[in-house]
């Protein structure tokens, strides 16, 4: 299985260590993830004004330079970017012309774009994951934290159920993990507010790693640097975050958890 | 060329506020054949009438062109105006000037012109009319009901009691309908089996009505007086004249499924009755799940039955009748809710639908009466509702207010306060609709007396936290997010049409709108009546409704569908199709297309060179025919034409339509 990698620039600073546990599990598994050469940033946020061509050009610099190849990120932000990017260019003739002509690139939203979740799940497949799975994670309660970005808007992103979704759930299981369901698991993390209203984005975050606590979770799982960012930063008794990356690694036998619990 | 006579309605200032009647008078008076042209400001009106009619007299009008409003309101009026001073009433035409004209532009200087080209083009169809001839047909004095609900049931007596034998098929092994299932009813509070079971016996004791449960429509044919129907009596795998209804059977057999009366909330028997007041009281095999059906062992209840009703050997019965007219009343659903996934709804036992939720107050419901959380079986300390869940939501739901809901609610409120009187009830709503007699007070008591919870607003999220629910919403009064931690969570569905009434709309080739709701004839003035002749409507089945209306409907549709019933004779559509036997070549492909099943092949016979050949060609039986002209648009020889719309006379006004003004 082939796939060209977008990493983008938090997995290459801040989120090391899940770039290391993805490539490191993905080779384990079969799964080629060739880097693009030369990249550069997503776009960070996706422009929700239908006029604001100038966020676009770079997901879609990026999208074009797959070549029409399955394209896949880690980071839950950077997937968002390209996946709704690459859906503007699908739907809005006007725009895919104004934005390909500035880029000189040729490129009408050909391409799968896939978060690497996605490729365990479709491409791989949960059950194949599982027989490949050497260090299961037995008696680890884990709670699975969705967040936004991968979910919403549900009917861009396709991901998954938006209100009650499973991929994060089934992979723990996958891994032999015990799952632990939370109430709050697609439920905003606080986000950028961290910047401006720290104590709105923790008063959030706690909501959500008390929730899990009570439900009985050791840790949480998620796929977005930033919701971990804001899960670690709450005040009150933490749970280790962890990326969904560094379990698969770890069942997979190919990189061993950090001891130390964060936070 | 024959003489012509134009006259144009002012309309009020509905045609002449728009349209310059005198240029378009003028102008009618220079086009062919037109010996006369006047106009009048309501021509509708009998003085507008008696001048068309002492103008035919006068001039010896042969032909008479209306420039009025569009046929669907007024040709049947000038049509007798023109037979009453002794013309063929098919030798009118009538030029659109009000919906095709005056109405959709502003500009007289662009709809004068338009109005004169209009005239122009009816002027040119008319000088070709033929006189036409209505065949007089037979009325079959029987109806057909379809959907024992409340609303047919109703109807079926209505009929019944004028003296037409009524056939009233019901699709589930009982009549009564979505009322069946309900606890009480809004705003009385009365026991809704307690006033609705009585009906129901009525229905079975009824001497002009036949009763016809676990069947199905399956096909219609024919016209208005003459429908040709085929139902489909499923084998109940019971024989009725043993059957005591003595409920031995489904006490003793071994099968369980959901119960659909129930809501799937609780389980019924594979051999059951519905519920304990089901008419007819004769229970049905349900054959999908039957263990015998299924793997061939059990017979048990067939062992049991002290009469020997059971037959496991019963074939569906296939009945086909004439029917004078068709009432439609098959009701409504509720509507599925999978996708609110953010209520939890199918994920969380104590997340429920309103028609769940009505369930458990009923003594013969899945829980006996008592109101319980599924989860644990104990009372709730707090009830959440939310209204509005798939009505009045344009992105995910339906666009319309389900009408009903706001009432229900309130009643539910009622019902739980009644019940369990230290229960905490919050309701969310986005407006409070309560028109309707003594509503307004009703919901007031469940604030006022019963301390219900109104809380203006929406839930953005039900999480299941600990035991209980977490309920998140806003309260949009004081603009401030809640979040209340309940035990049962209510959602009121919006109400849908049956999941197949687009395939019986089909059946019945009547309209429907884009919900799949039957469409009246006419949203205000022919609200039972469909497009189709003599097929009617009633209950829910045409938009949401509370009992009230849906048995006033019943009774309107009732009274439309005796009117025809008691009629000796209907009178057929003049404008038929007709086949010339010389041209056509008798490929049939006209018979394929024919939706009323008017078209069939007939041997002719004609001399070729002395010889006598006998060939196949399609004839048109005209009692079928309605005159929609799928064959004229079929045939590739052009040797079916529409009387009334032949070829020559469309012709003829696209050319004057195309005339250089």
């Amino acid at each position: 299985m082939h796939y060209r990698y977008f990493p983008g620039c938090t997995l290459k600073t801040q989120a090391k260590e899940m770039e290391d546990t993805a490539l490191a599990a993905a080779s384990a598994l079969g799964i080629e993830l060739q880097e693009l050469p030369e990249w550069q940033c997503c776009g960070a946020v996706f422009p929700l004004s239908d006029d604001e061509l100038i966020t676009l050009l770079s997901p879609v610099r990026t999208l074009a330079a797959a070549g029409g190849e399955p394209l896949v990120s880690l980071c839950a932000a950077c997937h968002h970017v390209l996946k709704r990017a690459q859906e503007v260019i699908k739907r809005n003739p006007d725009t895919r012309e104004k934005v390909t002509d500035f880029l000189e690139v040729d490129y009408a939203g050909e391409g799968r774009v896939l978060h690497f979740l996605e490729v365990l799940r479709d491409d791989l497949g949960f059950d194949r994951l599982k027989e490949q799975v050497s260090h299961p994670l037995a008696g680890r309660k884990i709670a699975a934290y969705y967040g936004c970005l991968l979910l919403r808007p549900a009917k861009e992103m396709q991901f998954d159920d938006p209100e009650n979704p499973t991929i994060m759930e089934d992979l723990l299981r996958s891994l032999g993990a015990e799952v632990v369901s939370t109430a709050y698991r697609t439920e905003c993390c606080g986000a950028y507010l961290s910047v401006t209203e720290e104590k709105v984005a923790t008063a959030t975050a706690e909501k959500i790693v008390h929730s899990a606590r009570r439900a009985g979770a050791e840790a949480l799982i998620t796929a977005c640097p930033l919701c971990r960012y804001n899960l670690e930063n709450i005040g009150g008794p933490a749970l280790p975050v962890y990326y969904f990356s560094e379990l698969l690694a770890e069942a997979l036998g190919v990189a061993a958890l950090k001891e130390v619990a964060r936070g | 060329m024959p003489r012509i006579g134009v006259f144009i309605c002012w309309c009020g200032t509905n045609i002449a506020g728009t349209v310059e009647i005198e240029q378009v008078v003028n102008a009618a008076r220079s086009f062919p054949g037109v010996v006369y042209a006047g106009d009048y400001r309501y021509l509708c009106s009998e003085v507008g009438q008696k001048l068309i009619k002492d103008t035919i007299k006068k001039e010896n009008l042969e032909r008479v062109v209306v420039g009025t409003c569009s046929p669907r309101m007024h040709e049947v009026t000038f049509r007798k105006a023109v037979a009453e001073a002794g013309l063929n009433p098919y030798l009118l035409e009538v030029a659109n000037l009000r919906e095709h004209c005056s109405w959709v532009h502003k500009d007289p200087a662009e709809a004068t012109p338009k109005a004169i080209a209009l005239v122009r083009a009816a002027v040119s169809k008319a000088s070709l009319d033929e006189p036409l001839t209505a065949l007089m047909l037979d009325v079959e004095k029987r109806a057909l009901v379809i959907g024992g609900g409340i609303a047919g049931i109703q109807a079926a007596l209505d009929i019944a009691d004028s003296g037409y034998t009524v056939d009233l098929v019901e699709k589930e092994p009982s009549i009564g309908g979505r009322m069946a299932q309900l606890e009480k009813t809004f705003p009385t509070l009365d026991c809704a089996a307690c006033i609705l079971t009585p009906k129901m016996v009525e229905v079975a004791q009824h001497p002009n009505i036949n009763l016809l449960t676990y069947s199905e429509v399956e096909a219609v044919s024919g016209f208005v007086g003459q429908f040709d129907v085929r139902i489909r009596s499923r084998a109940r795998s019971i024989d009725p004249s043993k059957c005591t209804g003595c409920g031995i059977c489904y006490e003793k057999c071994p099968a369980k499924v959901p119960s659909e009366f129930d809501m799937e909330l609780g389980k019924r028997k594979v051999i059951y009755v519905p519920f304990p007041q089901a008419v007819p009281n004769i229970p049905v095999i349900d054959r999908e799940n039957c263990l015998y059906f299924k793997r061939g062992r059990c017979r048990i209840c067939e062992k049991e039955c002290p009469a020997e009703a059971i037959d496991f050997e019963q074939q569906d019965e296939i009945i086909e009748r004439r029917y004078g007219v068709i009432l439609v009343a098959t009701g409504f659903d509720s509507m599925d809710l999978t996708g609110y996934g953010e209520y939890g709804y199918g994920q969380h036992p104590d997340v429920l639908s309103a028609l769940q939720f009505e369930r458990l107050f009923n003594a013969s419901g899945p829980t006996a009466g008592q109101v319980v959380r599924l989860s644990n079986g104990r009372p709730p300390q707090r009830v959440v509702f939310i209204q509005c869940v798939g009505s009045r939501d344009i992105a995910r739901g339906q666009n319309y207010c389900s009408k009903i809901c706001c009432m229900f609610t309130s009643k539910q409120a009622i019902l739980l306060k009644e019940k369990l009187p230290e229960t905490e009830a919050y309701i969310f709503y986005i407006d409070l609709r309560t028109a309707g007699k003594g509503y307004e007070e009703f919901q007031r008591r469940a604030a006022e007396e019963y301390g219900v919870i109104y809380l203006r607003g929406s839930v953005g999220k039900v999480f299941p936290e600990g035991e209980r629910l977490l309920v998140r919403g806003v309260d949009s009064l004081s603009g401030r997010p809640l979040e209340i931690e309940a035990d049962l969570v209510v959602l009121a569905a919006a109400s849908v049409p049956r999941r197949d009434a687009p395939e019986l709309a089909r059946l019945m080739s009547i309209n429907s709108d884009r919900y799949n709701f039957f469409d009246e004839a006419h949203p205000k003035l022919r609200p039972v009546e469909t497009h189709t002749a003599g097929i009617f409507i009633a209950g829910a089945c045409q938009a949401p409704k509370d009992i009230p209306e849906a048995v006033a409907q019943a009774g309107a549709a009732a009274a439309k569908a005796v009117t025809l019933l008691s009629k000796e004779k209907l009178q057929s559509e003049a404008c038929v199709a007709k086949v010339d036997p010389a041209r056509c070549s008798g490929c049939l492909h006209c018979e394929a297309v024919c939706p009323y099943g008017a078209i069939a092949a007939t041997e002719t016979e004609e001399r070729v060179r002395g010889e006598l050949l006998t060939r196949t060609v399609a004839e048109v039986n005209p009692a079928l025919c309605q005159g929609c002209g799928c064959c004229t648009m079929t045939c590739r020889s052009g040797s079916v034409t529409l009387q009334g719309y032949t070829d020559e006379q469309m012709l003829a006004e696209v050319d004057a339509l195309c005339l250089q003004r």
